[in-house]
């Protein structure tokens, strides 16, 4: 039993991205064989996941300003099966581009109706859904003059510790891919394209929100790793 | 089946990092509590998460996952027929200005390998930060445990001073476990 994760992920020791430069391990990774540890993790299915908690835009008294959007699809394993109960994490940047965190010195204006942070559980077909508005491009000191491609956090949990996947969801025709460095890292045009949404008509709600699909593709699982010789 | 024969699978989502707004999406009140604190068998490992120069990591999460204290995860895929196992088993905790994680939990038992052999205790460890575009992966062993160590696969395949990274030490009624990303003490990191 093996999940090999590593084949789609990019490099830690990517040194585009000043911030890897001091934070990448130098040694070689070992290896971890797939055993019960890494084949089970936290069943997050019962965590406690309110109604709007996927709805970004109702959690304060008014609307945060900015283009309102649904993002959708599915969680789905690299064998095609929906992963359903999976708990989906996200938080983004608000419509001016500014995060509401205490570290976040981009002079721009932060949102009072706005947050930015919301979950949801996937279904039985591994959908899930999420109403927020836009996030904006933000700029950093990476490079002179460097901008992030708008984009949300997703973190997931998968039913396996090896499929715990943290990334970021991407818009279509970004013009800022080409000079960002966490974009870049994954190589592979292909890899690179699977972190971009796209638009979708069936998602966008006429006279309401644009619409944006994007699944999320995790780690396949084989046999539980004791069925050779299951001791007590 | 693909051109080639080999069984067509889907392309995996690529990782991303984190980044250093992670507090806003990640953050659970009761997320150290493998346990509430006080429960029987608690205990408290903590640590600091240090960069290359030996700075603290103040942007950091720890993610935890571990058998409960008879070595059973409540999961379907446990697949030992004794397994009534309700144990969250899961931790996070992000570090704080200083670097310095903490959760509670109990002690996990000793896990078969599938192959006849045992796993030490231990718990399995996500590190997420900015500046990592991946997340890492490390394991914590027990001190008291030096026999159980000794014959732990994982640990085997390592050498000694990699093996020395992954064993927490005692600080008084507490274990610590901190966590070099870079340099001479590097932790000894793992790709499943
Ligand atoms: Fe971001």
């Amino acid at each position: 039993m093996s999940i090999s994760t590593r084949r789609a992920h990019p490099p830690n020791d990517s040194p585009d991205y000043q911030s890897s430069r001091l934070r990448a391990p130098k040694q070689p990774l070992r290896v971890l064989p797939g055993r019960l540890g890494e084949l089970t993790a936290p069943l997050l299915a019962g965590e406690t996941v309110g109604a709007l908690d996927n709805d970004l835009t109702r959690q304060h008294d008014a609307e945060p300003l900015g283009e309102r959007i649904t993002i959708s699809g599915r969680v789905l394993d690299e064998d095609g099966d929906p992963v359903s109960g999976a708990l989906i994490e996200v938080w983004q940047a608000n419509a001016a581009g500014r995060y509401a965190h205490r570290s976040d010195q981009h002079p721009a204006p932060l949102d009072p109706n706005f947050s930015g942070a919301g979950r949801c559980l996937t279904d039985a077909d591994g959908g899930y859904r999420f109403v927020t508005i836009k996030p904006g491009a933000y700029p950093w000191r990476n490079h002179p003059n460097a901008w992030r491609p708008a984009h949300v956090h997703f973190s997931v949990f998968s039913p396996a510790f090896a499929q715990r996947l943290v990334t970021q969801m991407y818009f279509p025709g970004d013009p800022l891919f080409g000079q960002d460095p966490i974009f870049n890292a994954v190589s592979g045009d292909d890899a690179g394209q699977r972190l971009v949404a796209r638009w979708s008509l069936e998602l966008t709600e006429p006279e309401w929100s644009l619409g944006f699909a994007w699944d999320i593709v995790v780690a396949g699982r084989e046999a539980t790793p004791l069925d050779d010789d299951a001791p007590g | 089946m693909g051109a080639t024969g080999i069984l067509m699978t889907l392309g995996l989502t690529p990782s991303q990092t984190v980044g250093p707004f992670l507090a806003i999406g990640l953050t659970w009140a009761d997320g150290p509590a493998v346990v509430p604190a006080g429960s029987p068998g608690a205990i408290r490992i903590s640590g600091q998460v240090f960069d290359g120069t030996g700075s603290p990591v103040p942007d950091a999460i720890i993610e935890t996952w571990q058998a409960d204290a008879q070595g059973r995860f409540a999961h379907p895929d446990d697949p030992r027929p004794d397994s009534t196992s309700t144990f969250r088993g899961f931790g996070r905790c992000a570090t704080d200005d200083e670097g310095v994680y903490a959760i509670v939990t109990v002690k996990p038992g000793p896990l078969p390998t599938g192959d006849g052999r045992t796993e030490a205790p231990h718990i399995d460890v996500s590190i997420f930060a900015r500046g990592l575009l991946d997340r890492l992966v490390t394991r914590i062993y027990f001190p008291d445990e030096p026999e159980a160590n000794g014959d732990d696969p994982l640990l085997r395949s390592l050498p000694q001073s990699e093996r020395d990274t992954l064993i927490a030490v005692f600080d008084g009624e507490n274990l610590r476990f901190d966590i070099r990303l870079q340099g001479p003490d590097e932790t000894a990191f793992f790709e499943l």
